[in-house]
């Protein structure tokens, strides 16, 4: 198993590390299948994602997934940014060992997971129809 | 760039004497060791020579040495080769749960062709206790396999109380030593061991070469069927190579054990004094005393083992990790789980195993290298702040 460039850059260099005070939205999620968590935190204006951070324990494609899925969504707005997806954040990273997709779902989730506090928060209910959990793929390997 | 090799429980660098004394053989026609011919005997002298040398590392006899091509074939050699030859008196094997899968495994597979495993508990420090034993011998038992040392936790097992009870019990005593045979004493004798399983590479050997120490009288079934060589234990031609390696390798640990284990032991105290000392919320796994010289085995709380290694890899050390991420299945160590340790301080299990290869400047350097790493991994953990 050996990961691309640049999954040991993002994991060496993570971008937009850390918690944003008085953030707009926060999700947080673990992963079932080994036991690891992702925290994404939100800022939005005008339905744009204006400034995220992250924290994550886990392996190293869960630290690089989670810092590129920062830099594919920032500057996005919700509806484009829910629609970045687990496999969009495996290619942008030349694709990740298939032991290891699973922890590319976990960043799609904990964006979809900040999405949904900040609707539930602002208005009062959240996400419509969450995307169907993609638990399955994390034993194709 | 810095290379240094902590992670001796995967393997050994080869020891450079016995690149030395390999070199020659390599350059000469050896012949089939089973052939008559001057090439044959060059080759079957070397090998007995070298068997001995094995035996008198663990006090056995060389015609109780069976060599093999890993301490795997070996655990699976004994195990499925003794419990097909005892199938009349009973079908019933005891282990630990904290076995190698070399063990584990064949067990499974006998399972499921009608024999029964009880797999036994171990305390937080990954010892067995031997009256558990006791109690689960039942006049069924053919097989006690309780190992040596654990590799990965570094806990050494009872052995001599174990070895008493199987003799007194009349139940065949395996043991796997992989990870102590060449670097703790280990007398098959004073044990009363009857089956051994080791592994070259494990005290300077080369890979692809194990042994499996098998007491006269014994029966066994061969597991890998064909010629008659290993006295019609093993068949296949020889690893002449990785046998003479094999013999030269035991022959100096057993020369070298006291200065080298005292050298290694050194080496790792101040690695975890050091560790324990500049790291908070940092255990060390395994026994405190009753462990291998070289073993470390420590959870980091808060962060993942197999961002640890990675960042150490990018410093030039190499280490393992036991947690659910670094391995391919997805699970946490069986081994840390069964001592006890939760899931979530079980991902942050990193290895330090040293051997005669490391030295004081290595260990310098990790101290140095290690607690802004983790320092850093803890600032990007969601667990870090909310439990400081
Ligand atoms: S987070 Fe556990 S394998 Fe990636």
């Amino acid at each position: 198993m050996q990961y691309s460039p640049k999954v040991m850059d993002h994991f060496a260099n993570p971008r937009n590390v850390g918690e944003i005070a008085g953030a707009d939205g926060v999700g947080e999620v673990g992963n079932p299948a080994c036991g690891d968590i992702m925290k994404m935190s939100l800022k939005i204006k005008d339905n744009v994602i204006v400034d995220v951070k992250f924290k994550t324990f886990g392996c190293g494609a869960a630290i690089a997934t989670s810092s590129i899925s920062t830099e594919m969504i920032k500057g996005k707005t919700l509806e484009d940014a829910l629609k970045v997806t687990n496999k969009a954040v495996a290619e942008a990273l030349d694709g990740l060992p298939p032991a290891k997709m699973h922890c590319s779902v976990l960043a799609e989730e904990a964006i979809e997971a900040a999405i949904d506090d900040y609707l539930k928060k602002t208005t009062g209910k959240g996400l419509e129809k969450k995307k169907a959990h993609k638990h399955d793929e994390r034993h194709e390997h | 760039m810095t290379k240094i090799y902590m992670d001796n429980a995967s393997g050994n660098p080869i020891h450079p004497v016995i690149v030395e004394v390999i070199t020659p053989f390599l350059k000469e026609c050896l012949g089939n060791p089973s052939n008559l011919h001057q090439f044959g005997r060059v080759a079957s002298d070397a090998i007995q020579v070298h068997r001995g040398h094995v035996a008198d590392l663990i006090n056995a006899k060389p015609n109780e040495i069976i060599f093999t091509s890993s301490g795997t074939e070996a655990n699976n050699t004994a195990l499925k080769g003794i419990a097909a030859a005892h199938k009349k008196k009973g079908n019933h094997i005891i282990a630990s749960q904290i076995e190698h899968f070399s063990v584990l495994n064949p067990l499974k597979s006998l399972e499921k062709s009608g024999y029964e495993v009880t797999y036994l508990p171990v305390d937080k420090y990954g010892t067995v206790n031997p009256n558990d034993i006791r109690n689960a011998i039942k006049p069924t038992t053919i097989i006690v396999s309780i190992m040596y040392a654990n590799g990965e936790i570094g806990t050494i097992e009872p052995i001599k109380e174990i070895g008493n009870i199987t003799k007194e019990k009349g139940v065949i005593f395996h043991t796997d030593a992989v990870a102590a045979a060449g670097n703790i004493p280990v007398d098959v004798k004073e044990c009363n061991i009857d089956a051994m399983s080791m592994s070259a590479n494990q005290f300077g050997g080369l890979s692809g070469t194990g042994a499996l120490y098998l007491r006269e009288g014994v029966r066994i079934l061969p597991f890998m069927e064909g010629g008659i060589q290993e006295g019609g234990r093993r068949a296949g031609t020889e690893n002449i190579i990785g046998i003479i390696a094999m013999g030269k390798a035991a022959e100096l640990a057993k020369s070298e054990m006291p200065q080298r284990m005292k050298k290694i032991q050194e080496l790792r105290n101040q690695l975890k004094e050091g560790i324990l000392k500049n790291i908070n919320h940092v255990c060390v796994n395994g026994h405190p005393t009753n462990r291998l010289p070289g073993n470390l085995s420590l959870c980091i709380e808060y962060i993942e083992g197999e961002s640890i290694l990675l960042f150490l890899d990018m410093q030039g050390i190499a280490i393992s990790s036991g947690s659910a991420c670094t391995s391919r299945s997805l699970k946490a160590s069986h081994v840390i789980m069964a001592t006890g340790v939760d899931a979530a301080l079980a991902q942050g299990t990193v290895l330090f195993s040293l051997g005669i290869n490391n030295t004081a400047d290595d260990v310098r350097f990790v101290l140095e290298k290690l607690p802004p790493i983790v320092e850093r991994l803890r600032q990007m953990s969601p667990l870090y702040n909310q439990n400081k």
